[in-house]
């Protein structure tokens, strides 16, 4: 039987996260896993925007801003379950993205870049200034989903951050199942084609403002989910959720590892998720060595981590 | 009336400090078609670096111009050691190469030097000095006077000397200028050491008015981005008219709407600008046939 790529992915995915734990050292690895997938399930979006259709967003963290808020706002006014704050979050961000998209994606390269930006920056501000809505800079506390108590009902006795660590990878699989799935789908093959070059698309038949508006739209609505998620399982959130560094973290995500595959950009959140939790050992030095990593990666790994390592794990493999 | 003139002060004197950082911006992306977000490093080093050589004992002449000398190193540095050897790569790598020289240069700092705030005193003294009701801090005067000398001074040197009408004719055109026998890599190292030097300046004779820390370069960064391109990137006029634009728009809002606003204001009209003209207001018209 030949395994396509695309179950590849899959299949390397769930083994990963269902042997890894076999190797964690304490339970606080958990955590630092379920941070990971929350991570992966961002930059699974920004493949699609980036990796797919060739689309910059240095504010992608605008719209995880705007779902951790949701998460965190709206069961304490409506009095409803927080699952009904991420939803509302998702279809909230996907309705700016859609508003804003076809202004914001007729620029191009780095006037795309300040757009995108300038979008970011203004989440931040509104929920670093509305202090009596969102508690401003020291942020608000988030109710509990109800995860642990799920997991309780059906007798598996699991600790919180273990309950994190299984729920949030299976999402993570299954945004990463969809968004496999869309790439070999027509549309993929449409995104595809803009990435090489937006006249050619256009002049082969492909609405190129629509696929790129698509495209937009997809990503925001999971940094959205992932933001909600991120406030739910941390119990509270603060508004450097959707401030530059974290947008700027999560683009560097997707490149560093290799951003036309999701693969390759989960790989790029493993890395940086656990970087820092490494370097918190030499904290004083963390800011150099990953703006020194960012630097050596794109400087002498031009296509990033994944494709270049796999391009030497072949080679070897034919010598 | 006095109110308003007040705020035109102040919003000129922080539009000059952006001004500054997005002709730091306009003359890397000429050279070498790459936008260098650790361009507010510079203007944190020069700081910095003035502060710390002053508190040492230096005279702050001596002091400011060693930083000047500091940054304009660095700035090379980062050419040679970085933007060189990744030529051909694409926007995205550029823009993370670039940040995350943001990213090291300030956690450098932070290691070189402290995590306190730094200033060091005026250059003529601290008296305002009125005018027409409002008042004007003597330093405001030498941002202002500075920044137009500093901009004149580009000007001739672009304009006049056989090098810097290599950097221009690198900016226009980089395969004609190397067919023509110009060193395109010098071109780029002047440009970056100028681009570096000018941003320290700006930090120079801004940092006893808004006192310096290792963080501020990103700040600093966006905002002369934001600058650079409300102007039409690649445009020095543009990079001026842009700055100051953006610096009055965010010191009227704080005056008379909100202050904790005034940085969501600037953003808003570079979004408006944008969705009306995509490449700026000075930008090159550039008309896409599909």
């Amino acid at each position: 039987m030949r395994i396509s790529g695309k179950s590849w992915t899959l299949i390397v995915l769930v083994i990963c996260i269902a042997l890894a734990p076999l190797v964690f050292p304490s339970s606080f690895y958990y955590r630092v896993g379920a941070l990971i997938f929350v991570n992966g399930l961002a930059v699974t979006g920004l493949v699609i925007l980036f990796g797919y259709a060739g689309q910059i967003s240095l504010g992608h963290a605008g719209f995880a801003g705007i779902g951790a808020y949701s998460a965190a706002l709206i069961p304490v006014h409506f009095g409803v379950h927080p699952i009904f704050g991420l939803l509302v979050g998702a279809v909230l961000s996907g309705g700016v993205a859609f508003l804003i998209g076809r202004p914001i994606l007729r620029l191009k390269g780095y006037y795309l870049a300040v757009a995108t930006l300038g979008f970011g920056i203004l989440v931040y501000i509104v929920l670093n200034n509305e202090v009596e809505l969102t508690g401003g800079p020291d942020g608000m506390a988030v109710q509990d989903l109800g995860l642990r108590g799920v997991s309780n009902a059906l007798g598996l006795g699991l600790t919180t951050s273990q309950v994190w660590y299984w729920f949030l990878g299976l999402v993570m699989v299954l945004g990463a199942f969809l968004a496999l799935n869309l790439q070999a789908s027509p549309t993929g093959r449409a995104l595809r084609s803009l990435h090489d070059s937006e006249v050619a698309a256009g002049t082969l038949g492909v609405n190129v403002a629509r696929y790129k508006l698509t495209a937009f739209v997809i990503s925001a609505v999971y940094a959205s989910l992932a933001g909600s998620l991120q406030a739910l399982m941390n119990r509270f959130v603060t508004p450097d959720v959707a401030g530059f560094l974290h947008s700027i973290e999560w683009l560097t995500m997707t490149v560093l590892g290799g951003a036309g595959t999701v693969l390759g950009a989960i790989f790029g959140a493993v890395l940086l998720t656990a970087l820092p939790q490494a370097l918190t050992v030499f904290q004083e030095y963390e800011h150099m060595v990953l703006g020194l990593i960012m630097m050596l990666v794109m400087i002498f790994l031009p296509s990033g981590l994944f494709p270049s390592l796999a391009r030497q794990f072949r080679r070897r493999a034919l010598a | 009336m006095s109110d308003f003139l007040q705020f035109v002060f102040s919003g000129t004197t922080v539009g000059a400090i952006y001004a500054l950082v997005a002709l730091g911006f306009t003359l890397i992306y000429n050279a070498s078609s790459v936008v260098n977000f650790a361009q507010g490093e510079f203007v944190m080093i020069g700081g910095m670096v003035t502060a710390f050589l002053f508190a040492a004992g230096l005279p702050l002449w001596l002091a400011a111009m060693l930083a000047v000398m500091a940054a304009a190193v660095i700035g090379i540095l980062l050419n040679k050691l970085a933007i060189e050897r990744a030529r051909g790569a694409s926007v995205v790598s550029l823009i993370i190469i670039t940040i995350g020289a943001s990213i090291f240069l300030s956690g450098l700092a932070q290691i070189v030097f402290d995590k306190q705030i730094h200033h060091f005193p005026a250059f003529t003294g601290d008296d305002p000095i009125a005018v027409l009701g409002a008042t004007i801090l003597p330093q405001s005067l030498w941002v202002l006077v500075g920044g137009a000398a500093i901009f004149g001074a580009l000007y001739l040197f672009l304009t006049r000397s056989i090098l810097g009408k290599a950097v221009l004719a690198t900016a226009n055109n980089r395969l004609a200028a190397q067919l023509v026998g110009i060193n395109i890599r010098s071109a780029m190292t002047v440009s970056f050491g100028l681009s570096a030097a000018i941003g320290a300046l700006a930090g120079v004779m801004a940092t006893p008015i808004t006192l310096t820390s290792y963080d501020i370069g990103v700040g600093l960064a966006l905002k002369g981005f934001a600058a650079a391109m409300l102007g039409g990137m690649g445009s020095p006029a543009g990079a001026i008219v842009g700055g100051l634009l953006l610096g009055l728009i965010e010191q009227l809002t704080a005056g008379y709407i909100s202050s904790e606003y005034k940085d969501a204001a600037a953003f808003i009209v570079i979004l408006v600008v944008l969705f009306a003209m995509p490449s700026g207001l000075l930008g090159p018209r550039v008309v896409e046939r599909v």
